[in-house]
């Protein structure tokens, strides 16, 4: 279970939390479900669509709750997904 | 997004021969998750890709040299290392690495392997260990574990399983390593650690093969795989190889041997030095 912060920080105005986004390359995936399964925010989930090899490709539910870990990035063996770190200097 | 996903390129395609992409393995099979790691380990190190070499066997893991945008070599069934080895002395800059699967580097190259390992040859070994003759049709090979289902043991196999990571700390290997595909992050570290190593390093990546080991074996999908690896595995670094055996129920991971030996390399040139110094 994570740590539940109960006060919020005193500085949690200044310290900006990095977002990301998570890019999928379609056609390039096999439908091995790991990204799925073993992302800790559950990200992600298995869509409807077929891709061009007949698999379902994941899709993003909720990118809000990325929290850039790269476990996907890494654990993908069709090099099929990344995540970035969104470029927020001009907000987002 | 899938108009910016097209624009955008994976952070790790410029280590990988594009033209052969997607590679033929199945879908779920741990040998993509090696590939994925090895090259993030090169990324990290920031090594040139000019100055890495990559060997591999015959079998499913093969295939590895011709996705690497190094210089490679698919050599013959059972000698990677021995490719491997004349490689590293004939230009001792470059990194040579053999990726190869157990089959290959333990039942036919097994007597290349415990040598190299005793001759302490500078090289880094990766071994993917499916427990099976993947690409042949899943017959039962060296690292099958008791009692498992093959294509040709079909009421169980009696044969017991060689201990990878004893027989290269046995052998004589300075660094040795056992990590499953699901624990990518220690794999990368391991892969890392064994590529700035002189001498002979040795890394035991358990994968897995959902299509011939693991539906014939009580796991239906590749994730009901890798939740095996996640159940049965315990981390125990630099505890005795020897106890280390895969079992169902208990996968012990980690690094077991770190150690440093001079490598044979390096003891022939020191060699030839005397030598020339002495004739003068």
């Amino acid at each position: 279970m994570p740590v539940r912060i109960w006060r919020e920080p005193l500085d949690a105005d200044k310290i900006k939390v990095s977002k990301a986004e998570i890019h999928i390359l379609k056609d390039q995936c096999k439908g091995c479900d790991f990204c799925i399964e073993f992302c800790p925010k559950q990200v992600l989930e298995t869509s409807e669509e077929l891709n061009i090899k007949g698999f379902h490709p994941p899709i993003v539910i909720d990118e809000s709750r990325c929290v850039l870990c790269d476990f996907c990035t890494a654990i993908c063996p069709d090099f099929a997904i990344f995540v970035i770190e969104k470029d927020c200097k001009e907000g987002c | 997004m899938t108009e910016k996903s097209l624009e955008l390129k994976h952070p790790y395609e410029r280590f990988l021969r594009k033209e052969r992409m997607p590679h033929i393995w199945c879908e779920g099979c741990g040998n993509g998750i090696i590939l994925n790691c090895f090259v993030r380990a090169l990324d990290e190190l920031n090594i040139d890709l000019n100055n890495v070499v990559v060997v591999s066997g015959i079998g499913c893991i093969g295939r590895i040299s011709g996705y690497t945008n190094t210089d490679s070599f698919h050599t013959t069934h059972g000698r990677p290392i021995a490719f491997a080895t004349g490689v590293k002395l004939a230009k001792p800059k470059l990194k040579v690495v053999v990726i190869s699967g157990d089959g290959d580097l333990f039942a036919i190259g097994g007597n290349h392997f415990i040598h190299a390992a005793r001759r302490n040859v500078d090289i880094t070994v990766i071994c993917a260990n499916n427990f099976i003759y993947g690409m042949t049709g899943g017959q039962y090979g060296p690292t099958t574990p008791l009692e498992a289902w093959t294509t040709t043991t079909p009421y169980g196999n009696i044969e017991h399983a060689f201990n990878l990571v004893h027989l290269a700390a046995a052998s004589g290997a300075v660094y040795v390593s056992r990590w499953t595909a699901l624990h990518v992050r220690r794999l990368k570290e391991s892969i890392k650690k064994a590529l700035q190593k002189e001498g002979f390093s040795f890394i035991e990546a358990v994968s897995q093969c959902p299509e011939i080991y693991g539906r014939y074996n009580k796991m239906k999908t590749a994730i009901s795989m890798m939740k095996w690896f996640k159940e049965a595995s315990e981390v125990r670094n630099f505890s005795d190889p020897a106890k280390a055996e895969i079992s169902p129920d208990k996968i012990i991971v980690g690094e077991f041997v770190d150690i440093e030996k001079p490598s044979y390399g390096r003891l022939l040139r020191e060699m030839k030095a005397k030598l020339k110094t002495k004739q003068k």
